[in-house]
């Protein structure tokens, strides 16, 4: 028998694009209109599935950065810090609600643009939206019994920029604090995936949110570096690679803004010989295939106790053998397309690097999509801790497999990276989960599960992971000055 | 300075104390032979203290590293036994310590004591928030399915401490306290003028039950050491509290830090008043939050 499991044959299911309304062309968001740039350009974004020019977005120069800046810097002064703490929660609350009422637009046309499965992105990305808005609602006018001081005050405009993986997730978990705590902001989507965050701006038109308090401005690199070094703001929040996180570090430095950055990782996802191993497995595909790998906390080294590394091993790949990997929206899609060219082309070169530097590849049986980017999910074996697959963050569904005798050396193994965002543990040995849920290092641990979210839980990294939390009491911090 | 340690003896030639380095538990001269002048407020010959090398900088770095497993291992109730002892011994040195205080800051004989006891008291405090931290700074995280979900601080791992230059034993031990309170520990630059309150402290760390390594001690001057400890990758966070008043090299210094992106407490403008309440803020920036998921099941 082949290791691959076998896969039922289904129909296409694919979730109507009817719900989603595109315009050809997209300005930026500035002061609760749609504006034309002063001084930038259009690019292109499309579809990663299909390649697909799906609109026209515009690449924000510095005079666009400019006008966002002082329109949230005049939203704050003469609007927001002004309302009463429980006018700010009833906006957020009201998101919140439009959220919900237009959820299956805004998870088509994030699947569309992101190329993440219609099944995450309906049951996922989504909800996690919503409660995020309505969690950080009812923040608003409970401030000072967040533990942080008596008067906790709002530290201004808040520079947000965030990455292409989860668009509209992650402009929650920038934007619902931000304005809970009283701050207006800035925030510019990712490249590749501009089209949620200007859906949301027609959301916040929608609610009547005061102009200003919340900009949206598109581009790559450049608007970011703009928005990040500009002047004008008080806060900078980011969510990215390690090596921008390092940039902004440095450009941020001797200022008076309030930093806070979350960055990659390269997740030790341990199973023990006790484990359950179905279990265990579906949390390991989980871990490093949802969402392609796109995660920065995914779980991206498995640490399989080595006598039970045959069993696993048969069991891993069985379950690989039956992940569909296709058209992002057909509802039985397990794996969809990579984000952009370029990232495919990151993970096909560390995949390389990985076989070259001796480890063994595998990948089951998967017919891929003739245009637009993808990539098989992949196993390495074989893999040591010096291997750049062990190492380096992939940011793609590409497993690389060590083993470990005791759970000493799994300790020593899995904080043996610079990064330190998440890990995980399958054990059935309750007092063994908290021995290492205390020795690894790591922001997030999840024991027995793995990529859980929750607007009410802490998120982010030790060491280069970052700093600051995002989520529960612990993220408001991030937005006061206490 | 033969009036200071002479003024209320006889002919007696008094014994002088060398002043060194305190790096892992040990008092070593600096590796670099170096030592510089230091003197009171008007000028007059106090000791020669080690003038410490980046080299000294990276032993140190190495010391806290080696400890910190223990020391964050340690139970908070333990921490805070050991934390409070030190209190003991401060208290027992009262009068070493107000002299120098105000050898090295001036002012009245009173003002000195009141800044040693005050010092005394705040060490006191941050001992009491050994084991309480967590129960503050915690919780339990009510998340929508079914999972227990409890986040807890825990230490950041090694801190640099810069000490500030001008408060020499109120300001230090407003800075080092908070630190290693949580399980951190630290290598400390002393005020590069008024080294000796720091030297004198180190060696109560060294008879109290502080482990060796989870304060070690650097004299000299910060702009040796302080660039090799903002840039040290095994270094996890710095405060830059000794170098208030100096936005060029603190700015320098925040660079330096980003290479392995340490947590940074920035400088302020200027040095402030070490007698008001301090707050939480010197604990929180040297802590993780780490966040634990458990399924609930049968």
């Amino acid at each position: 028998m082949s290791p691959a499991g076998k896969k039922f044959e289904y129909a296409p299911a694919p979730e109507s694009r009817a719900v989603v309304t595109l315009r050809s062309s997209y300005g930026l968001f500035i002061d609760g209109e749609f504006v034309d740039t002063a001084d930038g350009r259009t690019f292109k974004t499309i579809s990663p599935a299909t390649e697909e020019v799906l609109a026209e977005v515009t690449e924000a120069g510095p005079t666009d950065v400019d006008r966002a800046v002082a329109a949230a810097r005049r939203a704050y002064q003469r609007t927001w810090s002004k309302l009463p703490a429980r006018e700010r929660g009833k906006y957020l609350f009201r998101i919140a609600r439009i959220i919900q009422e237009r959820a299956r637009e805004l998870a088509v046309l994030e699947s569309l643009d992101n190329g993440k499965p219609i099944r995450e992105s309906r049951d996922v990305d989504i909800p996690l939206v919503a409660a995020h808005f309505f969690y950080y609602a009812g923040w608003a006018d409970k401030l000072s019994y967040a533990g942080l001081g008596p008067d906790p005050r709002p530290l201004g405009v808040a520079g947000q920029v965030i990455p292409w993986n989860f668009p509209l997730l992650m402009l929650s978990w920038k934007i619902a604090p931000a304005l809970a705590c009283g701050n207006t902001v800035v925030l510019k989507p990712a490249e590749t995936t501009p089209l949620t965050a200007l859906l949301f701006a027609e959301i916040c038109q929608q609610a009547d949110l005061p102009p200003g308090v919340v900009n949206i401005i598109t581009g790559a690199g450049d608007t970011g570096r703009a928005l990040v070094e500009h002047g004008g703001i008080d806060k900078v929040a980011f969510t990215g690679s390690t090596e921008v996180g390092k940039m902004i570090a440095r450009s941020t430095a001797g200022t008076a803004k309030k930093v806070t950055l979350e960055l990659g990782g390269k997740a030790a996802n341990i199973l023990f010989d006790d484990a359950p191993v179905d279990q265990a497995v579906e949390g390991i595909v989980n871990g490093i295939f949802f969402n392609q790998g796109h995660v920065c906390c995914a779980g991206s080294r498995l640490l399989v106790q080595e006598s039970v590394y045959d069993e696993v091993l048969v069991s891993l790949k069985r379950r690989l053998g039956t992940l569909r990997v296709g058209d992002p929206l057909d509802k039985n899609t397990d794996v969809g397309a990579i984000n952009s060219a370029e990232q495919l082309a990151r993970i096909r070169e560390l995949s390389e690097v990985g076989e070259a530097e001796g480890a063994e590849r595998w990948s089951p049986p998967c017919e891929l999509p003739e245009r637009g980017f993808w990539f098989a999910p992949t196993v390495f074996t074989g893999v040591t801790q010096a291997h750049r697959i062990a190492r380096e963050e992939i940011f793609g569904p590409v497993l690389s497999v060590l083993t470990f005798r005791t759970p000493a050396e799994a300790v020593e193994k899995a904080n043996n990276t610079p990064y330190g965002l998440s890990a995980g543990v399958w054990t059935d040995k309750g007092s063994r989960i908290l021995w290492m849920a205390d020795k690894l290092r790591a922001g997030v641990v999840w024991a027995n599960t793995f990529n859980r979210f929750d607007p009410t839980s802490p998120f982010g990294g030790y060491k280069e992971s970052g700093y600051g939390r995002e989520g529960g009491r612990h993220g408001l911090e991030a937005y006061l000055d206490a | 300075m033969p009036d200071r340690t002479s003024r209320s003896t006889t002919d007696r030639m008094p014994v002088r104390k060398t002043y060194k380095l305190f790096i892992g538990g040990a008092f070593p001269r600096s590796e670099s032979g170096r030592s510089y002048e230091v003197t009171d407020v008007k000028g007059r010959f106090l000791a020669n203290a080690a003038h410490a090398s980046r080299k000294d900088a990276r032993d140190a770095v190495q010391a806290a590293r080696k400890a910190f497993p223990g020391w964050s291992g340690a139970t908070a109730y333990n921490r805070g036994q050991v934390l409070y002892r030190v209190a003991e011994l401060l208290e027992g040195r009262r009068a070493q310590f107000a002299e120098d205080v105000r050898a090295g800051e001036g002012g009245s004989a009173r003002a000195a004591a009141a800044a040693v006891d005050a010092a005394i008291d705040r060490w006191v405090w941050y001992a009491g928030w050994a084991d309480k931290i967590a129960s503050v700074t915690g919780s339990a995280n009510p998340v929508a399915g079914p999972y227990f979900d409890f986040s807890v601080p825990e230490p950041t791992g090694v801190v640099a401490v810069l000490a500030p230059q001008q408060s020499s034993l109120l300001g230090l031990v407003s800075v080092v306290a908070p630190v290693i309170v949580s399980g951190n520990t630290c290598v400390v630059t002393s005020s590069s003028g008024r080294p000796l309150p720091a030297i004198t402290l180190a060696e109560v760390l060294a008879t109290s039950d502080v482990p060796g390594g989870v304060v070690n001690v650097l004299t000299g001057q910060l702009a040796d050491t302080a660039p090799t400890l903002a840039s040290h990758m095994d270094v996890n966070a710095v405060d830059l509290a000794g170098a208030a008043g100096d936005p060029e090299l603190s700015t320098r210094l925040e660079v330096a830090a980003a290479d392995n992106l340490k947590r940074v407490l920035r400088a302020p403008a200027a040095e402030p008043d070490w007698r008001a309440e301090p707050g939480m803020e010197r604990m929180l920036r040297f802590l993780e939050t780490k966040t634990v998921w458990h399924p609930i099941g049968v």
